[in-house]
């Protein structure tokens, strides 16, 4: 029974805890020894939640009794580290915050918390979100359930593995450059980076704050705009949120799922995001060729379109993080919260120094002082002025391919997942892992990444990315719902079922 | 060639406040050099008829009515403080014998 739990999405969970066939106990327990059972190996999670039974036993309560319960109520899920929760630690990866529990919750876990989801605990990730493979978690990596000796992407590795593993049906991630889209690609699940200021930031560990945004992470493209219309919409205690009302993003994923929503759409294929240059696994570039094959053979207009400037985006994207992420992490000054290492005899700037050297770990440093160099006097016009001009010619370039085609696609990663350790010592490699989703990021759009099939060399998934003019977030539900369905038609079945079985300990699963 | 050497690390660390050791130092010097180098490739296309962008969906006016809203307690905010007197963050001395 729970072993079957496990397997289903989150829409599939909401119909039978709506119609009794199971509580929200059983759901949660099912996940909670899924999470006893294999995450000493893949060690997607941080934390787990003391609470979850019981919050799971009051929304069964409350629905016996007769309350209006909405969609994804009993429904568990799973909170990536960099987000605030008042009954759990937020760490956001890092020593230095080790232990903190927040005074508040972050907007988009209040949200959850109303919907009457159930947290099951915190995900593991690279610390700050500064990473493409959990390595650089101050508490040890995540490994790839599709093989434990490999990287589950990064920066949200925790909560991509967390769902691809069974241990949640989804979860909630944060992309600054990446860090939902590529993790979903190397574990074969399901995430979306919304519109830049489409969810609400308040109570996400700051990391570029003209960067990063909270989204959803699934097995599904249902599940993801389950989530999405949960947590999206305007928060008026982050200054950047979009006032907008929005469209349904479940609406969207349903009428993509049931229609021909791919008659006649132009699809658009970016020439600089094709690995025509040369760094693009064959397998990786096989399975993306058939994808839009198929999608021709629906009726799709395959158009290619031009993007030059995306050549420069990891160069720029490289200078506005870490300028933005030096000033945010700033606050870590052993004064307010988190660790203090004293220092005998010494003075305040003293001790956060001690402190900073000691809790931060090396990507941190790297990019720390990487980002105070290019803010510094003297180089300020020639990186981070320049680094946003780039941002200008990146947005036009969007907007000339826009004018062309209604989504954009290319591979969400240019590779399978790599071997852990295999690019920890080499930053520059690391960088080049976010080469197809950073562009999204620099120019606020909406990127979904989904699976499209496991690589022929190596058996591992390979992602499709999929992105939309800003605030067409719609859209790309609608269209990766229509792809997932092209796809799992064409293949037999969806790529996450096809996952080996994990090894398990103590228990049935 | 970038200009990262030894001692621009060392006052770029003092600048952040991060007390590095000297073999930090030393690692960090060549692999922020590469990463400078690379980095710099931003100049090529960054011509002056080019605007910059900041932010990538500009909004206006983002400010919230200024009324009294929900806000910490004191309690609150010094819970997770490492040193506090019960009303205020404690810290060592601010100044040094030198200043």
């Amino acid at each position: 029974m729970s072993a079957d739990l496990i397997r289903l999405s989150a829409a599939e969970l909401s119909t039978k805890l709506a119609a009794g066939e199971v509580s929200s106990v059983e759901v949660t327990q099912a996940h909670l020894d899924r999470i006893a059972a294999v995450d000493g190996d893949v060690h997607a999670f941080l934390h787990v939640s003391q609470d979850a039974l019981a919050t799971a036993a009051q929304v069964d309560a409350d629905r016996a009794a007769g309350a209006e319960l909405g969609e994804l109520a009993g429904v568990p899920i799973a909170i990536k580290d960099v987000l605030c929760t008042l009954d759990m630690p937020s760490t956001a990866g890092s020593r230095i915050l080790e232990g903190w529990v927040p005074p508040y919750d972050a907007t988009v876990v209040a949200r959850l918390r109303a919907a009457r989801l159930v947290p099951l605990g915190k995900t593991n990730m690279d610390e700050f979100a500064m990473g493409s493979s959990t390595e650089h978690s101050a508490y040890g990596p995540t490994r790839n359930p599709w093989d434990l000796s490999r990287i589950p992407g990064g920066s949200g590795g925790g909560s991509a593995a967390a769902v691809a593993a069974f241990e949640a049906p989804i979860a909630l991630g944060s992309d600054t450059g990446g860090s939902i889209r590529q993790p979903a690609a190397v574990t074969g699940s399901v995430g979306v980076k919304p519109t830049y200021g489409g969810v609400s930031r308040y109570g996400a560990i700051a990391l570029a704050s003209s960067l990063d945004q909270v989204g959803p992470v699934s097995r599904t493209v249902l599940d993801a705009a389950l989530v999405h219309d949960v947590i999206g919409g305007h928060d008026p205690r982050d200054a950047t949120s979009i006032p907008d009302a929005w469209a349904s993003m479940a609406e969207a994923a349903r009428r993509g799922a049931s229609g021909d929503s791919l008659k006649g759409l132009r699809v658009g294929v970016v020439t600089q995001l094709r690995g025509d240059g040369g760094g693009f696994q064959a397998g990786v570039s096989q399975r993306f060729q058939e994808a839009l094959d198929l999608l021709a053979g629906a009726g799709a207009e395959i158009v290619e379109v031009s993007a030059p400037n995306f050549e420069y985006a990891v160069a720029a994207y490289y200078l506005i993080l870490p300028a933005e992420a030096s000033s945010n992490l700033a606050k870590f000054d052993s004064v307010r919260f988190g660790l203090r290492v004293d220092v005998a005899g010494g003075t305040v700037e003293d001790v956060m120094a001690a402190t900073r050297e000691a809790g931060f770990g090396d990507e941190v440093k790297r990019r720390v002082i990487l980002g105070t160099y290019a803010l510094s006097a003297g180089y300020y016009d020639a990186y981070y002025g320049s680094a946003q001009k780039v941002r200008t010619l990146i947005q036009r370039d969007f907007d000339s391919c826009f004018a062309q085609a209604d989504i954009l696609v290319s591979p969400s990663a240019p590779t399978t997942a790599f071997k852990l350790g295999e690019k920890l010592d080499d930053p520059l490699a690391m960088y080049l892992n976010d080469v197809t989703t950073i562009p999204a990021n620099l120019a606020g759009v909406p990127g979904m990444g989904l699976p499209m099939g496991l690589a022929p060399e190596d058996g591992l998934p390979v992602g499709l990315q999929l992105m939309a003019p800003a605030r067409s977030d719609a859209r790309l539900y609608e269209v990766g719902a229509a792809i997932e369905t092209l796809l799992q038609d064409a293949q037999g079945g969806p790529v996450w079922a096809q996952a080996p079985a994990l090894a398990t300990t103590g228990g049935v699963l | 060639m970038s200009e990262i050497t030894p001692e621009r690390v060392q006052h770029l660390a003092m600048l952040a406040r991060i007390a590095l050791t000297d073999d930090e130092v030393q690692r960090l010097t060549g692999e922020l050099g590469a990463i400078v180098d690379a980095v710099a490739t931003v100049q090529q296309v960054a011509t002056p008829d080019v605007p910059a962008t900041s932010h990538p969906i500009p909004l206006v006016g983002g400010m919230r009515v200024d009324e009294p809203g929900e806000a910490l307690t004191t309690e609150q905010a010094l819970a997770g403080a490492p040193d506090h007197d019960g009303s205020r963050f404690r810290v060592t001395a601010i100044l040094g014998e030198e200043q």
